[in-house]
């Protein structure tokens, strides 16, 4: 399966088929989600309506570690098999990556100012989250300042997998030190201590955003593919107009 | 502030940062095909390496 989609022109043609599904998938399931959130799931005892903004905060969080998990799989890809769609594959996860850590800071800032009386604390949890942005931003930077995509895919990858530390110490770091923030509540040892109320919601809200990601990353790649093909044609037209002039 | 100020704000800027991935993506996409017809309308494919 790998193999074959190793192969760009008939990635184009699987992912152009997969696309329109996987958009209509991802609109059914958000508006399933956005349903449950306002007009099905209860008030927390605690943070009342407040915790409306759990449903967005967390996917993002998650969201944005499946992303780096995407990029430094795809960074393997390009360093250990050179896989040809593996660069591309990181290149286009990267902004997707960064937008979900953005939504995750500042909708968690949005929701601890209410609930902890201040936007921001420079505990584990959101510190690393803060590192986290910051390297997906070093990535981008990274693309844009090197134009030779093989030599940038190749430097892009040993920043990525250096930056693959931050994932464990994000996920664990409410354990590994006292934090403001709270330890995990779903995907724990012992099983998730939040009401199935809530829980199922939420869980709705993270496929539906998983979802969006992954047509957003699919829809990158081949704006990608499409982008490399022009820049091979080009260098193609410049040859060619090289030649003719000699 | 209230409360529902800190939700609204939550939602409406994931809103906007989801709907700026979209209009990137399909302006980016778009302006790929574009190029790509170009070059192909000019006669420029693979084919002109040999010749």
């Amino acid at each position: 399966m790998i193999r074959e989609l190793a192969n760009p022109t008939r990635f184009m043609s699987l992912s152009g088929t997969l696309l329109p599904w996987v958009t209509g998938l991802a609109v059914l399931l958000l508006g399933i989600g956005l349903y449950m959130v306002w007009f099905v799931a209860p008030a927390d005892y605690q943070q009342g309506e407040t915790v409306k903004i759990m449903y967005i905060h967390v996917p993002a969080a998650w969201l944005s570690l499946f992303f780096y998990m995407i990029m430094a799989s795809s960074a393997l890809g390009t360093l250990v098999w050179r896989h040809p769609l593996a660069d591309v594959s990181q290149k286009a996860a990267a902004p997707i990556g960064a937008a979900f850590t953005l939504i995750c800071l500042v909708t968690g800032s949005l929701w601890g100012k209410p609930m902890w009386g201040t936007y921001w604390q420079w505990d584990a949890r959101l510190t690393s989250m803060l590192v986290m942005l910051l390297i997906y931003l070093g990535i981008l930077a990274l693309w844009r300042a090197i134009e030779e995509p093989n030599r940038a895919a190749r430097a892009v990858s040993i920043l990525t997998l250096v930056g693959a530390v931050n994932v464990p110490i994000v996920k664990f770091s409410v354990d590994w030190w006292n934090t403001l923030h709270q330890p995990a509540s779903v995907f724990r040892l012992g099983g998730p201590t939040i009401h199935t109320s809530m829980l199922v919601p939420l869980l709705i809200m993270a496929v539906a955003f998983t979802i969006i990601g992954v047509g957003l990353h699919l829809s990158g790649m081949r704006t990608e593919i499409l982008r490399r093909r022009v820049r091979t044609l080009t260098i193609l037209e410049a040859e060619r107009l090289d030649a003719q002039a000699a | 502030m209230t409360h529902t100020f800190f939700i609204a704000f939550s939602y409406i800027l994931t809103a906007l940062v989801i709907a700026g991935l979209v209009v990137r993506a399909v302006i980016d996409h778009r302006a790929q095909l574009r190029a790509l017809a170009e070059l192909e309308s000019r006669g420029v494919g693979r084919r002109s390496r040999r010749g």
